[in-house]
């Protein structure tokens, strides 16, 4: 009884922890999401419930299937990029030639800038006017384009910032993976005449299945909620071609005098089922995998 | 199974941790609002001015004479709305609160602020045209503690080189006259802000209302030639594409680089005007048929946030009125560049900076965003105006189309 006690008294910095700050946050949210929040019940309390009024109302809103759409385009793009070019890094440097290890380091500059200074940097480089990217392609005759302030460029330039940020990341952790197939296996499929191709996509691809899923469901739940490179480069805009619906949700909430806290809650919420759902396919994954 | 005590000093370490963070939370909570020894708390969006400041002293005296001790906090102005409504559902509300004029109307919707009427704050020295931002339902909220608007900044070399008159220009045919000249002798012509942000339809609005157009209506002929009057200027490339990401700040920047002949900024950059290096000039924003626009008006309001106890309300009044008086408004204003809400106080003004006369007019014309009785009605005709503007700017929809869309949306939202 008294083991149990201790044993309840070292989990309670954890309990409360996990209860601060993961469900409270979450339960306040769809509290926020089923009633109808006016700036005024926001202060004085009493806000009706309402159920799922503001989910219909955020589903009705045409901005909803642009800013669907965007998430996907926006994640699937960035994830694909991000994990083929950390891949063909990760085994360029496996191969530990002189200087790899500070080349390596210096891959990952990207990851440690703060967000706000590489997108001010996407941002004065994409510049329509200025931008160091135009002058380039002026310089080889090929006519400006507007990556910002163009409806058919704002998506795809959020979408390269994004890709240049992750790859670090991928290259960090898929490195580490390969580090750890032991070297037998490639000296084996070496001796029975396999090529550096085959090696690749029978041995060194199949093995690091494990980290390859994990690194994509990080990636995913990252790039799910990316925030700062968009709004700090394009707003969302112009006109509501690059919104996703991590921006949706804080311009609903924040982006103007008059916040909607109800229909930000429900787009958030959203946002974490779609994660949610990530991880549930994860798990299943990962369940296979050990199955077989 | 045994523990180290690693694990050990470090459950301890957590707990500890848990404990710092709910003692800081629960003295944070009286950091708005009075506290147990009369401080009297004053929020304002100023971070620019330090401790030792000239506002900060304003707010130390204005303090004394109301017989109490007051602590400022200032915040970010896009940080503010936020933090005062989250303090007010707390219960622990600012004393006086300085925030920007557009808000007043949501803060008071929600019943953070008191009216003047039941304070004894009074307005009544400040300019009608300006008060009318903190206006609802035959109540106002507060004083202008002064005012920003907007005008055409111009570079006089460029001008010159391209044979223009700044003087000639009185509307929107003259306005394009001369950016075809400044076009043709190879310089750019305007700058400008269309951001999807309230900073977008901030910087829209005198061509809007310049038009005769309406916030009520915003599919009207004259909002379409509002919009058209940009495109135009965009298509015709006296104006940068760029404009469409611009915030006021990278607007004035590209007008800084000396290639630009018009920019549309505010009274707070004349600091930065006369440190561009090149001399410029400033004339009102023209209206479509003659005139000068009515641009929107900027500058913040000093309010009185409900509290329990009423007596404190009075004495924030007090504090408020101190802080808005003429003889204490002249320093804060100067040291804000802003043109004051009191008349005498502009002429004090005028007299000392000449150069001033233009803003003074331009605050006089000027109308306050929220005016009409708009309220809160008009974030929510704010939003879809910029969201249209930026469709008309980048070709996704015609002008009268975006408009229409726009008018939709805003009439869907009451």
């Amino acid at each position: 009884m008294r083991k149990n006690l201790v044993g309840w008294a070292f989990l309670t910095p954890i309990v409360a922890y996990l209860l601060l700050s993961y469900a409270y946050p979450l339960v306040t949210t769809i509290d926020l999401s089923i009633r109808d929040y006016t700036v005024r019940s926001f202060v004085r309390g009493g806000a009706p419930l309402t159920g799922l009024t503001n989910y219909v109302t955020v589903f009705a809103d045409p901005t909803f299937r642009t800013a669907l759409l965007n998430t996907v385009l926006f994640t699937v793009v960035s994830l694909v990029f991000q994990y083929g070019i950390g891949l063909a890094m990760a085994l360029f440097f496996s191969r530990s030639f002189r200087l790899s290890a500070t080349l390596r380091a210096l891959f990952l500059v990207p990851w440690l800038l703060p967000l706000i200074v590489s997108a001010s940097t996407w941002a004065w480089m994409l510049n329509s006017e200025a931008g160091v990217v135009n002058a380039v392609l002026g310089a080889v005759g090929i006519d400006k384009v507007n990556w910002l302030t163009s409806p058919d460029w704002s998506l795809a330039s959020v979408t390269i910032a994004n890709i240049w940020i992750g790859i670090p990341f991928n290259l960090v952790v898929l490195y580490s993976g390969l580090q750890n197939i032991p070297t037998e296996v490639h000296e084996a499929s070496a001796l029975d005449g396999a090529s550096s191709w085959q090696s690749f996509w029978n041995i060194t691809f199949p093995l690091l299945r494990p980290v390859s899923t994990i690194t994509l469901l990080l990636g995913l739940v990252y790039t799910l909620k990316v925030f700062d490179i968009i709004w700090i480069m394009t707003r969302g805009g112009p006109s509501g071609s690059s919104t996703t619906l991590a921006t949706w949700s804080y311009e609903l909430g924040f982006g103007n005098t008059l916040p909607r806290f109800g229909p930000s809650a429900a787009v958030g919420n959203v946002l974490i089922l779609l994660a949610l759902l990530a991880g549930l396919v994860y798990v299943r994954v990962q369940r296979n995998q050990e199955a077989s | 199974m045994k523990r180290s005590p690693i694990t050990q000093r470090f459950a301890v370490a957590l707990v500890a941790a848990g404990l710092t963070l709910s003692a800081c939370s629960s003295s944070t909570g009286d950091a708005g609002g009075t506290t147990a020894d009369g401080t009297f708390a004053v929020w304002d969006p100023y971070p620019q001015f330090d401790g030792g400041s000239q506002w900060a002293k304003v707010i130390e005296n204005c303090g004394t004479q109301a017989g109490v001790k007051v602590e400022r906090q200032a915040y970010d102005t896009s940080d503010l709305t936020n933090k005062v409504l989250l303090a007010a559902q707390q219960g622990v509300a600012p004393n006086v609160l300085v925030v920007d004029n557009p808000v007043v109307s949501t803060l008071a919707e929600a019943g953070v602020l008191k009216a003047n009427q039941d304070t004894g704050l009074d307005a009544s020295k400040a300019s009608p045209n300006l008060v009318t931002a903190a206006e609802s339902d035959g109540k106002t909220y507060g004083v202008p503690i002064g005012a920003n608007t907007l005008a055409l900044y111009y570079n006089k070399a460029v001008l010159t080189a391209a044979g223009v008159d700044p003087a000639s220009i009185k509307d929107w045919a003259s306005l394009d006259a001369a950016l075809a000249k400044v076009a043709a002798a190879g310089k750019k012509g305007i700058t400008f802000s269309a951001i999807g942000t309230e900073e977008g339809t901030f910087q829209f609005l005198p061509w809007f209302w310049g038009a005769g157009a309406q916030l009520t209506d915003l599919s009207s002929p004259q909002a379409v030639a509002a919009v058209e009057l940009w495109k135009s200027w965009l298509d015709k490339g006296y104006a940068p594409n760029s404009v469409i990401g611009n915030t006021q700040t990278t607007s004035w920047q590209e007008f800084a680089t000396g290639e630009y002949a018009f920019a549309e900024n505010g009274t707070w950059q004349l600091g930065n005007a006369k440190k561009a290096g090149f001399e410029y000039g400033v004339i009102p924003i023209p209206s479509r048929t003659g005139g000068v626009a009515p641009a929107p008006t900027g500058g913040e309001f000093v309010t009185v946030p409900a509290q329990d106890d009423k007596d404190s309300e009075a004495t924030a009044a007090k504090i408020a009125n101190c802080l808005t008086s003429p003889d204490t408004v002249l320093a804060t204003d100067t040291a804000l560049t802003y043109v004051s809400a009191v008349a005498s106080v502009q002429d004090q003004q005028v007299a000392a900076q000449p150069e001033l006369q233009v803003w003074v007019d331009a605050v006089k014309s000027a109308k306050g965003r929220t005016g009409d009785n708009l309220g809160t009605r008009y974030p929510r005709i704010s939003q879809p105006l910029w969201t249209a503007v930026q469709a008309a700017l980048t070709a996704s929809k015609a002008p009268a189309d975006a408009l229409k869309d726009a008018q939709a949306a805003a009439a869907s939202a009451k």
